[in-house]
């Protein structure tokens, strides 16, 4: 089943995130992470794998989930909806954009301090 | 583990070796239980009830650890020590919280346990912060120095603490359960809005009591707490919190989250049947083993120590005289300065809401630098206030301009206390991971819209409170403006509330109309004031004017344009 919102002309693709266990920092699931051929992870969504269909992102999820248990690496696993846009990715929801910036309010801090 | 004695121990709890060595220990207990996590001997599901324990959330972007100010009063030396973990663990600053606690909001498990080390060295921990457990018990900010107390709070909040923190039947409760204490006639401690609220108090014969309320909560079902008993004597004070809380861990509902708090419990009951309950209960508890003996209460009260006022008159001429000369000053004294018990002494609130800025935010250095004035003039002691500001209680009225001076000259001063840009705010959408919208940039949008302070002083009285979910962090159903943020098809709302009050006169606030955008939400800020000013006789409050004229005025300029 394609994820493609069709009220909007941008396709809605998804992304994979958690936080890492040791210090709580989000991270996205990187290109390349499936069961058998090993899990990775990125900080910044700009280098996230994205997914375009439900069954790929539900099992990269399913994959994710497990090596985050299994290895102790992270924490919090899920999938989220995003749009890209003249080369940007823009989550879905409020949250997400914040969790993958930092606090609008101190846009000094988190990773878009570091853009 | 080197402990940091408090100085100048004035008015708060000093730790013996029994109360250290507990402390160590469960930092102990949960270094060790990390290292179980890291190592993957516990799974996420053991081990989050067991940081929760230790005041440890996972949020947005981190974790964060609620830190204790129990019944929110703290020393400089506890003050420089949050400083200190706030530069070195986290971001450079923290966050003050309206249960008077304070959050960093960037730490790593892995540097957990060493934080806690750290805030044990100055008798400090992260315990009763999270969990269904008694949280930690809040009182009021001038507690011990309000010229209107008739007992000092303190003392018992500290009875509770001790009583509650190991306590086997109230480790598992239904939910989280929040008790605040109030010592004065007036009620600064929202206590009718908490699950138990006490008001202490004293007979003809100058003996001390309690009355109860119980049931009261905001959040997705908010109550006004409902009297359950109007006098409890001293002796009786934990035997009767105890049968409250047996009542509710035996009756309160584990089967569902949103109907586990004791307002629901009493709420369903009836009051008369709850109150029968109890009154069983404590039958069946009362004697020796919860007596509450006199010299119990004097030990924990010696144990609080206590300034050593000097004899002094109240309104001395160089506090006229620098009033007279600087207009900026007056206004500050007359804002944010209640008069104290000890003639010649006055309780002040540095504001942590300057115009445009985030509500409850301080940076290590901002720390640090009350840390010093606290030192210079107020016994070394300060308090944190659930409208999230600091306080120095104990401050020569023949000091205050040197302390506003050096509050002015760092950003301090800002002379909003109980007014409009007074907002409590939560971290919303920022920082939480259960908020479903921004409460911050909305406190700070309206903050700077009214920031002139002879506007704010013009108005009066008036308290805005924002909470960015329902749960209501933020307070806003007693506001006597609330405003909740919602979301809407991904998009942030925010609900306006109005005719809410924390005070003895205890009401939730009525929502005024549709949702509408953050945006329309200060005008709408701007319009409920402005139909205020324009209707109010003489001496009205805000809440008065809109109990006498109704919503309807209200709802109707807000609107207009929709």
């Amino acid at each position: 089943m394609a994820l493609n919102d069709k009220s909007r002309n941008e396709a809605v693709l998804q992304a994979i995130t958690a936080n890492r266990l040791r210090d709580g920092e989000v991270i996205f699931l990187a290109p390349g992470s499936a069961v058998g051929s090993g899990v990775a992870w990125v900080e910044r969504l700009e280098d996230a794998a994205l997914f375009e269909d439900a069954a790929t992102a539900d099992a990269a999820l399913a994959a994710a989930k497990a090596q985050a248990e299994g290895e102790r690496f992270a924490v919090d696993v899920y999938a989220f909806d995003l749009r890209v846009a003249d080369g940007q990715r823009l989550p879905v929801k409020t949250r997400e954009r914040i969790r993958a910036l930092g606090p609008t309010v101190r846009i000094d801090l988190g990773k878009q301090a570091a853009a | 583990m080197n402990h940091i004695a408090p100085g100048r121990n004035a008015g708060v709890y000093s730790y013996d070796d029994i109360d250290r060595r507990f402390v160590a220990e469960r930092v102990e207990q949960f270094r060790a239980q990390v290292e179980r996590r890291l190592s993957g001997e516990l799974t996420e599901e053991e081990f989050k009830p067991l940081r929760l324990m230790n005041g440890l959330y996972l949020q947005l972007h981190a974790y964060m650890l609620r830190v204790a100010v129990p019944y929110g009063v703290l020393t400089s030396h506890q003050l420089r020590k949050l400083a200190g973990i706030g530069r070195k663990y986290d971001k450079g600053y923290g966050h003050f919280t309206t249960r008077q606690n304070l959050q960093f909001n960037w730490i790593k498990l892995e540097d957990t346990p060493a934080i806690l080390n750290e805030l044990a060295e100055v008798d400090m921990h992260a315990l009763q912060t999270s969990g269904n457990c008694v949280r930690n018990v809040t009182t009021d900010q001038f507690v011990g120095a309000a010229r209107d107390e008739v007992v000092d709070g303190r003392v018992y909040a500290e009875i509770l603490r001790q009583w509650t923190t190991l306590h086997p039947e109230f480790t598992y409760l239904p939910r989280k359960f929040k008790i605040a204490i109030m010592g004065s006639d007036a009620d600064r401690a929202a206590i009718r809005v908490h699950d138990v609220g006490v008001f202490a108090k004293r007979n003809e014969r100058g003996e001390v009591g309690f009355t109860f309320y119980v049931g009261g909560g905001l959040g997705r079902s908010p109550f006004v707490g409902k009297l359950i008993r109007d006098w409890v004597p001293e002796e009786d004070f934990v035997a009767y919190l105890e049968a409250i809380l047996r009542v509710y861990n035996q009756y309160g509902r584990r089967d569902n989250i949103y109907k586990a708090r004791i307002k629901i419990l009493v709420h369903e009951l009836g009051q008369e049947k709850f109150t029968q309950e109890v009154e069983e209960e404590f039958a069946r508890l009362r004697g020796p083993k919860y007596r509450l003996a006199p010299e119990i209460v004097d030990e924990i009260r010696r144990r609080f120590g206590g300034p050593a006022f000097e004899t002094l008159t109240d309104e001395p001429e160089s506090l006229q005289a620098a009033k007279a000369a600087n207009p900026d000053f007056a206004r500050w004294v007359a804002v944010n300065v209640v008069a104290h018990k000890v003639p010649g002494y006055a309780a002040a609130t540095i504001s942590l809401k300057p115009a445009g800025g985030i509500p409850g935010d301080a940076t290590s250095e901002q720390m640090e630098l009350v840390a010093d004035l606290a030192d210079a003039h107020s016994f070394g002691e300060l308090r944190v206030s659930h409208a999230q500001n600091l306080v120095l209680a104990h401050v020569r009225q023949d000091a205050l301009f040197t302390l506003w001076t050096a509050l002015e000259a760092n950003g301090l001063g800002t002379p909003n206390a109980g007014l409009i840009g007074d907002i409590i705010a939560c971290p919303g959408l920022d920082y939480c991971a259960l908020a479903n919208a921004r409460s911050i940039p909305l406190a700070q949008a309206i903050s700077a819209r009214f920031a002139d302070p002879a506007r704010q002083q013009t108005i009066g009285e008036l308290g805005i409170k924002i909470s960015g979910c329902i749960n209501a962090c933020g307070h806003h159903h007693v506001g006597a403006i609330g405003i909740l943020g919602v979301d809407k098809k991904g998009e942030e709302f925010y609900q306006i509330t109005v005719g809410g009050d924390p005070t003895l006169t205890t009401a939730i606030g009525d929502i005024l109309g549709p949702a509408v955008t953050a945006d329309e939400t200060v005008d709408a800020i701007e319009a409920i004031v402005e139909v205020y000013l324009s209707n109010r006789h003489d001496g009205e409050r805000f809440l008065d004017t809109l109990k006498r004229v109704g919503h309807g005025p209200f709802k109707e300029r807000v609107y207009a344009a929709h």
